[in-house]
């Protein structure tokens, strides 16, 4: 770990916020790829598509 | 073949099922080393001490949020003009990824700030444009999210999506015309002019690893708007027959 002297509250606080908000989108993105192409599947399932 | 045939869903989904991963791939190893060497491996620097290592998100990420506006922007113009769904179902894919990173830069200059010009926030033209920007993409997010019929809010979100370009383009050139309290610019073509090299390297290995995760993120999100078009349209022929 860098020491960050005075600021580290500054930049570990940046990059925490970054972090989290990076997480939130590619998780939310990823779950919902998902979930859509499962339902995808079942529909084209049910009413007998390729 | 024409350039437009790579537009047409099935081969869409064909090509960038092949790419995805190495964009995924790509994106993460540009994201570890550049942010890794930012953060770990520079040192302070003379007016900035540590804060300096902010800017290998707040750049990268500011430069996104204004460039994915923009290419929303032609992309939508394609859909006004040519009608390929593709085309205006990238540019409801890239919103979510640009407001986010609207959030990151806005809430990390809002950070850097505070050390550095001693203030978390100032109300000029570049930052309130940007602020701007910040509110046209909820805006554009809840359009798409409030009209029913998908053409209709492709049209709408469309012209939204011109009318904000204003902003998109004063968060990024506002110093042209106004006196901001904002720097110019932190990547200039002549790089000696900003930053110097030992801050300008990882800063453009983090520039590369936030535009590839942006166009993984994007790809991924479009291939789901086009599954989700097609669940639609199957179930309405479902329900016709």
């Amino acid at each position: 770990m860098p020491d960050l002297g005075e600021y580290a509250v500054y930049v570990l606080s940046s990059y925490a916020v970054t972090i989290a908000l990076l997480a939130v989108i590619i998780g939310g993105s990823v779950i919902r790829s998902r979930r859509v192409k499962a339902e995808l599947a079942r529909v084209e399932d049910e009413h007998g598509h390729a | 073949m024409s350039i437009w045939e790579y537009a047409n869903p099935l081969r869409f989904m064909g090509w960038t099922g092949k790419v995805l991963p190495w964009f995924w791939a790509l994106a993460i190893a540009a994201l570890v080393v550049g942010l890794g060497w930012g953060f770990f491996f520079t040192p302070e620097a003379e007016n900035f001490g540590s804060t300096v290592k902010i800017i290998y998100i707040h750049v990268p990420s500011a430069f996104i949020a204004i460039n994915a506006w923009f290419m929303m922007v032609v992309t939508s113009i394609i859909w006004l003009v040519r009608r390929h769904h593709v085309s205006v179902l990238a540019a409801k894919a890239a919103a979510p990824v640009g407001l986010t990173m609207t959030l990151i830069a806005l809430i990390t200059g809002a950070i850097w700030g505070q050390p550095t010009w001693t203030t978390w926030w100032v109300w000029d033209a570049r930052l309130t444009a940007f602020l701007v920007l910040c509110l046209f993409y909820l805006g554009y997010i809840a359009l798409w999210a409030a009209i029913e019929d998908p053409d209709t809010a492709a049209d709408l979100t469309s012209v939204l999506s011109l009318v904000g370009s204003v902003f998109a383009f004063l968060s990024r050139y506002a110093a042209l015309f106004w006196a901001t309290q904002h720097q110019d610019s932190s990547l200039s073509v002549d790089r000696a002019e900003h930053v110097s090299d030992v801050f300008y390297q990882p800063l453009l290995l983090s520039m590369a690893g936030f535009v590839l995760l942006f166009l993984a993120l994007v790809l991924m999100r479009t291939r789901t708007e086009i599954r989700l078009r097609r669940i639609r349209a199957i179930e309405t022929r479902g329900r016709r027959s």
